[in-house]
């Protein structure tokens, strides 16, 4: 496993950056400047109430996940909360701006639930990956070597190296996964949002996915926000726990102090990894 | 000024044919790789229907046809893709509604201009043998324009097409460059009109792509081969017409559906013999 970004190729915090300068050691206290900030969101479907005053916060450099069960609105947050869909109430702050008014939109990185991909698109890995560099490099240019360093190394770091000019139609769901992964890594974003990454996911593919994103994060500086039910294969790596339950934040904390809380919730709210909790 | 090229293509008409069915060659595969990758195969054949209704609109103002048919493709277009991404109505859905809308809206309009007869079967069947030095012009600038737009754009749209969501979630122009592919599908039928007619102008979209898929391991393959098969297309038709006096349009659209039928053959045949 690769560490960090290239040689000559920080990860992306430019002096006077809102997000700081979190690299460093583990368990040294990094930067918490807040990268994403909810308050008070509310979404509907008409009139089912879907997100009833939402607020978190995910500061530079850490792991949050957000769990909570199928249907409750995890995935229309984190949509709301990249500007990717309305709200009906609340403020959303990205890097310290509203979505709309955020010029480097290429400081998100973000891997939807289930991109839309069939085994029918003739590209290679490698052009997948690419693909990742054309917001950040500006899409009317063409791609220069520092690009293709990039790709190179977001490649590494998700394990398909060796794998660059294979189709995306003959990965397995794992490795289509990870490919997605390492486009949106590939833009050297600040924050990285992952929905629902290791669903259906190969348990090797799941390893090296745990190991991207603490690279990441620990050595990079990078912000993750996951969403996921499965979160095994990072839980001892995250830094708080969001729980989403009834259109709001139920519990807000580091994993360690999930245990023992009297949540109020039903078995089948929590994750699978989380079950016996409540 | 006539070339000195052998034959089929040592007469005026025939490389004045070979000129523009060149530039549809080139960049109808182009437009329509994007266009099968968004399962839009058959966006080609409702703009080239609301080209007609343009065609008619010209004649009956008076003004050139081609002209009217691009302001009218275009304009059509970029409407049919505004309802898509505002969600007012599925792709398939506004495609019909142009589509028959625009057919039944040239008939109208021919009808009004009492001119419903051997030239409007030019823009309905194509007559490239018959396309004048200005004609040739023109379909070349369109030509152009499509592929300067496409070799400077190619990677955007590529990533639209890829994942939409997460194009828009980097900070793609995602809304853009969608309306951009959509004008230049309006300018590729208009284009393509008088070389195979609106009637066959989505199968140069589509059926060298098709075929490039099969063969091609990456999209810039595909890209590659499509424009390929597209051009051999051109010239293997025009001469085939030529040569057993055939209708153009349609033996260079039979050409490429016989490439199409030669790629799939080709990746059965590479399926069976790869290992299991």
């Amino acid at each position: 496993m690769s560490a960090g970004h290239p040689a000559g190729h920080p990860a992306g915090h430019p002096a006077g950056d809102p997000a700081g300068d979190p690299a460093g050691d583990p368990g040294v206290a990094r930067s918490r400047t807040d990268v994403l900030r909810l308050e008070g969101v509310r979404f509907a479907y008409g009139r089912l109430p879907v997100l009833d005053g939402v607020s978190m916060h995910v500061g530079a450099g850490e792991f949050v996940a957000l769990a909570g069960a199928n249907g409750s609105g995890k995935s229309t947050l984190v949509r709301i909360a990249l500007g990717l869909a309305p709200r009906q109430a609340g403020e959303v702050r990205l890097f310290g701006v509203p979505p709309d008014q955020l010029r480097d939109r290429w400081r998100v990185g973000y891997v939807p639930q289930r991109p839309a991909v069939g085994d029918h698109l003739p590209a290679t890995v490698e052009e997948v990956v690419a693909a990742g560099r054309v917001a950040r490099r500006g899409w009317l240019r063409r791609l220069t070597r520092d690009d293709t360093v990039h790709v190179e190394h977001a490649l590494t770091v998700a394990g398909l190296a060796e794998r660059r000019r294979t189709p995306v139609s003959e990965l397995s769901g794992g490795q289509l996964q990870r490919a997605f992964i390492a486009r949106a890594l590939a833009s050297e974003p600040d924050l990285l949002v992952l929905d629902e990454p290791v669903a259906g996911v190969d348990v090797e593919s799941q390893a090296r996915f745990r190991d991207a994103l603490v690279t990441g994060c620990r050595e990079d500086g990078l912000a993750v926000l996951l969403v996921s039910h499965e979160l095994g294969a990072v839980a001892d790596d995250l830094d708080r726990i969001l729980l989403l339950r009834n259109g709001a934040i139920a519990f807000d904390g580091p994993p360690a102090e999930l245990e023992g809380v009297s949540l109020g919730i039903h078995h089948h709210d929590l994750p699978l990894w989380l079950e016996g909790l409540g | 000024m006539t070339l000195p090229l052998p034959f089929p293509f040592d007469r005026q008409y025939m490389q004045l044919a070979l000129a523009s069915g060149l530039a549809v060659g080139l960049s109808a595969p182009l437009i329509g790789a994007f266009l099968v990758q968004k399962r839009l195969s058959l966006m080609g054949d409702g703009v080239g229907h609301m080209a007609f209704a343009g065609v008619a609109a010209g004649l009956l103002a008076g003004v050139s046809p081609v002209g009217s048919a691009l302001v009218v493709a275009v304009l059509g277009a970029m409407t049919l893709e505004w309802l898509r991404l505002r969600r007012k109505a599925s792709g398939d859905l506004a495609l019909a509604v142009f589509f028959y809308s625009g057919i039944a809206a040239g008939v109208v309009l021919t009808g009004l201009a009492g001119s419903l007869n051997a030239s409007v079967l030019t823009y309905l069947f194509g007559s490239v043998l018959t396309v004048s030095p200005a004609d040739a012009l023109s379909i070349c600038v369109l030509g152009a324009v499509i592929l300067a737009t496409v070799a400077v754009t190619w990677r955007a749209l590529f990533s639209v097409v890829l994942d939409e969501e997460a194009a828009r979630a980097a900070g793609l122009p995602v809304d853009a460059l969608n309306l951009g592919l959509a004008a230049l599908t309006a300018v590729t039928v208009v284009a393509a009109m008088r070389v195979v007619g609106v009637l066959l102008v989505a199968a140069l979209m589509v059926l060298p792509v098709g075929a490039a898929q099969r063969i091609a391991r990456s999209f810039a393959g595909v890209l590659r081969w499509a424009v390929a098969v597209g051009v051999v297309s051109v010239v293997a038709g025009l001469a085939a017409a030529r040569i057993g006096g055939l209708a153009p349009g349609g033996t260079v659209v039979l050409v490429a559906a016989g490439l199409f039928a030669v790629a799939a053959a080709v990746e059965a045949n590479r399926r069976r013999a790869a290992p299991t």
